[in-house]
């Protein structure tokens, strides 16, 4: 009942998007089955949209820490040019797929053990990897696009489960997967103690170092997951532009999931909502046949709007205001009727 | 008199900082502000250098009234401040320090031989002997500090004001620091001087002023005080009405089982290597004055500075104390000083807030049911009595003394076997107070050991079995039964160093 109530601003927002879209582009909300697979723009939505949802998961759990991670678009970049690497070589899916996160992970310790154990800012940790990161990633490729021809990689971008695009279902279990185990073990608190206060919530025998490192290694394995699905739908790596920019979406979507920069309580799935009011965004101006140069402009617009209304300083300004208005209404009243 | 200070009152929405204080300061004198923590020294000195503005009261310099409105305003006015932590530049040189805000310039460019010159002269007669061209963070502390001092004088030139210059000085430092004060002492300047080293404040300076909780106690020329007469005045006791008030009945001295043995427990810069033992349902009392090594001998023992010497053991070995978390798989619980900054987790439930160690203990993977959670916090808001609408609201929006009500809540819930409490009733109202020294003497009659660090007096004489005293960083004194009484507290606190000449840590 409370997790509904803290994510009922980001469902508002998503209907309104939703109904504002549908005034444009009429058919919006249509989903046929065709081939034995949904298709529709909400289904484009839900695919389109997975790595941002993936990378959302675990960065809310970064920020929940007080932190933040900014390398997972180039992490992105890595773990899809090693998956394709693999397969090129000729390994098979299994050691593409372990391969790939395992490269995740080892990104995430990176971070991890220079925010927690070194003790550099996040911001700055995590600038190291994002931009020396696609070095890395070039290295893997050789400096070319890696392009492959596996059926079974190719189906984490553009395959489809009970008529169901992969990368959605993929990215939904993450979300569900990752919420349960925070709500269903103490992790959740035990993150949001560290947030909020690292120092008493080590003095109270909480292991802050191991859990701030275990943050990281989550994000980068959300990256790492994201990175198979960004590779995997366009049949190759590309070490320049996979996931490029995409931390910054991830941020905007836990932001405007309503969760706090500075650490403590946090809600994935208000930060999956994010994710998803990002991506209806992007495919909304696109169906609603703007020029695509306003794309970029329409969407700072939006999330502006968004933004400001999710404000809960808006609704004190706004509480205010009525007041003000009400009392100078009265006041005008009685000032009317001592003069009539 | 140079600078007079008359009924100056400073008011902050919690507390009156400052009551109608009266202080002094003549030409050619060095003039020692004492008082423990919140004592009102810091207010004092930040209305003197303008970064407050008073309430009440008058303070005029040289015959004139002023209200510096800031310190650059103070400044010219002939007021300098030189802090603990030197702010100056580090990156620069020492004479661009030194000329800061006031470099000569030539065909609008600074002349840095000029700058030089200006420097060097500045520094004449504090027996300095250093490069001005070099970077300020090439020398040391103490060379800061007295360069610090120099500019000070240079830009003011009628008040100095020293706020705790030596705490991060070696012996043989303090001592040309201290020259350097007296030189400019006989220059004829007014120098305020702030530390909590009496041995300091009896070998520099010539008349001492001690405020407690914001009053003014006494001014008295140094000469005419001794050591026991200041402490009493700092802490807050004369010596006749220390028989009443006797909350527990010591004459049985300590006959309890031994349940911890620290041998030779030390750490270098913390505290001096201890040996203590500790009894089964014993409340130890560590008394002593601010920075005397009270809170680093708890960091100590629950191993937030690993001890470098000695070991710690109770009847089946040795404990490993290296971390807070082996500290509490040993069974301790420490509910620190600072309770924003180390104790609660604002934005977390009070429930949260009290299950947390527990949890915590459990590890990560076996959470505290819900039920169980609720039951706790129900159980401790109760037994407590801690005020707030609920078990959900968060910690941070309720007052003091249910912080700090909530905090020991998280221990108890732990029943840890030795519970280590610093100030627990600091900053609390005075119903908060009597209920947690009550929830003392309660644990310990069920068997735990509880170890408090109080500047209370009062408070220790009322709970503790046994008084360790701490000073200069080494534990000095152990009194037991009918010694536990404010004069053999205060004595050993004051009774004079020995081996003076040794380095404060």
């Amino acid at each position: 009942m409370t997790a509904l109530r803290r994510v009922t601003p980001q469902l508002l927002t998503l209907a309104a998007l939703v109904a504002l879209i549908t005034v444009f582009f009429p058919d919006f909300l249509r989903i046929e089955l065709v081939n034995g697979r949904l298709v529709g723009p909400v289904m484009d939505i839900l695919k389109r949209g997975a790595p941002v949802g993936l990378l959302a998961v675990g960065m809310t759990l970064v920020i929940a820490t007080r932190g933040i991670d900014l390398s997972v678009g180039t992490t992105m970049a890595i773990t899809g040019a090693v998956a394709a690497w693999t397969i090129t070589q000729g390994y098979g899916l299994a050691p593409a797929l372990a391969l790939a996160l395992l490269a995740g992970v080892a990104a995430g310790l990176w971070n991890g053990m220079l925010v927690a154990v070194v003790g550099i800012q996040a911001i700055v940790a995590t600038l190291i990897l994002m931009t020396s990161g696609r070095g890395i990633a070039q290295l893997v490729t050789e400096g070319r696009i890696l392009t492959f021809s596996h059926d079974g990689l190719a189906f984490f971008g553009s395959g489809a489960l009970l008529a169901i695009p992969a990368p959605a279902l993929l990215w939904l279990a993450t979300a569900i997967g990752v919420a349960l185990l925070m709500r269903r073990t103490a992790l959740g608190m035990l993150t949001e103690a560290v947030g909020v206060n690292r120092a008493a919530s080590a003095l109270a025998g909480v292991n802050a170092t191991v859990l701030l490192i275990a943050v990281y290694v989550a994000s980068g394995l959300c990256a790492a997951l994201a990175g198979i699905v960004a590779t995997a739908d366009i049949r190759g790596a590309d070490a320049n532009n996979a996931g490029l920019w995409l931390e910054l979406d991830a941020i905007l979507a836990v932001v405007i999931g309503g969760n706090s920069l500075l650490g403590g309580r946090f809600s994935i799935a208000a930060s999956v909502l994010g994710a998803l009011i990002i991506q209806t965004v992007d495919t909304g101006i696109l169906l609603a046949g703007f020029p695509s140069e306003y794309n970029l402009v329409i969407k700072a617009g939006l999330v502006l709007i968004i933004l400001v209304v999710q404000s809960p300083n808006l609704a004190l300004h706004w509480y205010a205001l009525r007041r003000a208005i009400r009392s100078r209404r009265e006041t005008a009243l009685a000032s009317a009727k001592e003069t009539g | 008199m140079l600078l007079t200070i008359r009924s100056l009152t400073k008011t902050f929405p919690s507390t009156r900082a400052l009551d109608a204080v009266d202080f002094d300061l003549a030409a050619g004198e060095v003039h020692a502000l004492l008082g423990e923590n919140g004592a009102g020294k810091s207010t004092l000195i930040k209305c003197l250098t303008g970064a407050y503005e008073r309430d009440e009261g008058v303070i005029t310099l040289d015959g004139q009234t002023v209200s510096p409105r800031s310190t650059s305003e103070a400044q010219e006015l002939g007021i300098g401040t030189v802090y603990q932590e030197v702010n100056l530049l580090p990156n620069l040189t020492v004479a661009q320090n030194l000329t800061f805000g006031n470099e000569p310039t030539r065909f609008g460019m600074v002349d840095r031989r000029a700058q030089r010159r200006m420097a060097e002269e500045m520094l004449e007669g504090y027996g300095l002997d250093i490069d001005v061209t070099r970077d300020l963070s090439a020398y040391s502390v103490a060379i800061r500090q007295i360069i610090a001092i120099a500019r000070a004088v240079a830009l003011s030139g009628k008040v100095l004001i020293l706020d705790e210059p030596t705490a991060s000085l070696d012996a043989r430092e303090v001592q040309t620091l201290f020259d350097v004060v007296r030189g400019l002492r006989d220059r004829g300047l007014g120098i305020v001087f702030v530390s909590h080293f009496l041995d300091q404040v009896f070998d520099l300076t010539d008349r001492v002023t001690v405020l407690r909780n914001g009053r003014k106690v006494v001014t008295e020329r140094t000469a005419d005080l001794d050591r026991v007469r200041l402490i009493e005045h700092m802490l807050g006791r004369a010596l006749e009405d220390e028989v009443v008030g006797h909350a527990k009945a010591h004459d049985a001295p300590a006959t309890k089982p031994a349940l911890l043995t620290f041998e030779n427990f030390g750490r270098r810069g913390h505290i001096e290597p201890f040996d203590l033992t500790v009894g089964e349902g014993e409340v130890l009392g560590l008394a002593g004055l601010l920075g005397s090594g009270r809170t680093e001998s708890a960091e100590l023992m629950f191993g937030l500075a690993p001890a470098q010497s000695g070991t710690a053991s109770d009847r089946n070995g040795p404990l490993d104390l290296s971390s807070p978390r082996s500290a509490i798989a040993a069974g301790f619980g420490f509910a620190p000083e600072e309770r924003k900054e180390d104790g609660i987790v604002a934005d977390l439930s009070v429930r949260e807030n009290i299950v947390l160690a527990l949890q915590a203990r459990r590890g990560w993977a076996r959470p505290i049911p819900r039920a169980e959670q609720l039951r706790l916090a129900d159980e401790y808001i109760m037994k407590l009595d801690i005020r707030t609408s609920g078990p959900e609201k968060p910690i941070g929006n309720l007052s003091g003394g249910n912080q700090q009500k909530v905090v020991l809540a998280r221990w108890l819930a732990m029943n840890p076997r030795f519970l280590i409490l610093d100030e627990p009733t600091r900053g609390i109202d005075v119903g908060a107070h009597a209920e947690i020294l009550r929830l003392i003497q309660q644990v310990t009659a069920q068997g735990m050991s509880i170890l408090v660090i109080s500047s209370e007096l009062d408070e220790l004489i009322a709970v503790a079995d046994r008084v360790i005293v701490v000073r200069d960083r080494r534990h000095v004194a152990e009194l037991t039964g009918a010694e536990i009484t404010t004069e053999t507290i205060v004595r050993a606190i004051a009774a004079p160093d020995r081996d003076q000449t040794e380095v404060p840590a």
